[in-house]
């Protein structure tokens, strides 16, 4: 695409539609005319709808609505449960179709991808031959359809994916990105969630050419940074590069969180559970050799109100017991216990690599935290020889809110857009 | 709507990492032999619901698919 003298990229965004039912209804064609959601776990109370199938989009069945709520809008929905290995394993088989087109591939959760195909034109023709061409081979190799959005930026190209689904490409030029792109609401817009979307509204913007064609210096007073950033973003100014596929995700925080399968009535259970999740999030600190300098905690009670709380660890670490005792005093000063908690999580941020050198607490012994470091390590390694459960704080022995299941890792979520 | 009939395989594992299907075990207890094996390429079958490597061979004269998935052997039955 050319605008101009300057060349413009050429990024594709390319989203699995209905990516879990999807996959669930190519393993069992009996399903497939029918309603399909692929749902957590009732009784472990993850009970929400995680993906849908056209069948069911019919219904207005929404992502994240309860299963009792979908059941209401089609009682013969058929409700499967979740098999992630599975989906891994199509997130990659698409993933390593992507990157026979160009080595710029960059995931956005399990279900989207960003390439970069400015230089694969010569070889492959233009993004909408190659959207073309994507949409063909996913769908005979895979049994998956996509959606394509093709533009020469990647907010425009994400928007793309979304306008014609399922098994659709919607290409946005500089000529017509004011036809399609501006029209539509403004949370439509990448980072534009309910609140923001709420103040726009009060002040008269309703879709994002609204944004593109407001005052920057005012939607900064609006909104702070991000009022330029979506200003940028809404007139497709962003110029965010695709990561190249072997470039490591750059890890800013470490964090796991938990919906027990019934309610934390008192500080006893959340000591076990932020003492679990610690554990967890100290090993993974171990595993990619950073030390964290800030603790947060997140908490969600039984009528869903969330709120997260940080404080700062007294030295860069990686030792569990320090950071569960952080956030358990975090907990302490900032939960009045109004109402039982549902979920907990606790994440480690400000990371830096272990072997960077740091001042050392004056009254506190080096020693002691010396042993500790190893003592930690000796501990991953019983665990990855014998198994979770060989070494187990005694507090968690008999737990029944964690089952000393260190909560298992897989990143589904996109990660930040903004790196 | 086909079935999905996973078999027992017999295959050739090629020096090159390729594995070649020469007959298998259908479900009425006949061994068929596959006399030649005229494609491969990973593809999901719609009709039994599986993805995995798929052969297309020729078996006394018809074609057939034989898919690959995860280590097991499957074909489309009526």
């Amino acid at each position: 695409m050319f605008e101009g003298d300057i060349l413009d990229r050429v990024i594709l965004h390319s989203d699995l539609n209905g990516f879990y039912a999807s996959v669930e209804c190519l393993y069992n064609p009996d399903i497939r005319d029918k309603p399909v959601a692929v749902c957590g776990s009732v009784e472990q109370r993850h009970g929400i709808v995680l993906a849908k199938n056209e069948h069911a989009k019919k219904f207005n069945i929404k992502t994240g609505e309860a299963i009792w709520q979908a059941k209401q809008k089609c009682p013969e929905l058929i409700v499967i449960n979740p098999n992630f290995e599975r989906y891994v394993y199509f997130s990659r088989a698409a993933r390593g179709i992507y990157e026979r087109y160009t080595d710029r591939v960059e995931s956005f959760g399990l279900d989207e991808c960003w390439l970069d195909v400015t230089g694969s034109a010569k070889l492959y023709g233009s993004g909408e031959k190659i959207a073309k061409e994507l949409r063909r081979v996913i769908k005979s190799e895979l049994g998956l359809t996509v959606s394509v959005g093709v533009s020469w930026n990647k907010i425009y190209a994400k928007l793309g994916s979304d306008i014609k689904k399922p098994d659709a490409h919607t290409v946005i030029t500089r000529d017509n990105y004011k036809e399609i792109v501006w029209p539509l609401s403004a949370s439509d817009l990448l980072y534009v969630g309910p609140a923001t979307t709420r103040r726009l509204k009060r002040c008269g913007i309703f879709t994002i050419g609204d944004i593109a064609l407001s005052d920057v210096g005012y939607l900064k007073r609006l909104l702070g940074k991000w009022g330029e950033t979506l200003w940028l973003f809404a007139n497709g100014y962003d110029n965010t590069p695709v990561a190249t596929s072997d470039s490591p995700a750059v890890i800013k925080s470490i964090g796991n969180s938990m919906t027990i399968y019934r309610d934390i009535e008192n500080e006893e259970e959340a000591k076990n559970v932020i003492t679990a999740l610690s554990e967890s999030v100290a090993k993974r600190l171990r595993q990619n050799g950073f030390y964290g300098k800030t603790v947060q905690i997140s908490l969600r009670d039984n009528k869903l109100q969330f709120s997260e709380h940080q404080g700062k660890l007294t030295a860069p670490t990686f030792i569990s017991e320090e950071i569960a005792k952080t956030a358990f005093n975090i907990f302490k000063s900032n939960y009045n216990w109004q109402r039982p908690l549902r979920s907990m999580g606790v994440r480690v941020c400000d990371l830096v690599s272990n072997d960077t050198l740091f001042q050392l607490d004056m009254f506190g012994s080096g020693q002691r935290r010396d042993k500790l470091e190893r003592l930690e390590f000796t501990v991953d390694k019983l665990r990855s020889r014998f198994g979770d459960r060989s070494v187990l704080r005694a507090s968690l022995l008999y737990d029944d809110l964690t089952g000393a299941d260190i909560p298992l890792i897989h990143t589904i979520h996109p990660i930040s857009y903004m790196r | 709507m086909a079935r999905k009939v996973f078999v027992e395989v017999n295959a050739d594992f090629l020096p090159d990492g390729r594995i070649i299907p020469r007959s298998f075990l259908w479900e009425n207890g006949m061994r068929y032999e596959i006399d030649r094996v005229l494609d491969i390429r990973p593809a999901a079958s719609l009709k039994a619901g599986g993805q995995g490597l798929r052969y297309t061979c020729r078996i006394s004269s018809k074609q057939a698919y034989m898919y690959l998935e995860n280590g097991k052997w499957f074909m489309e039955g009526k």
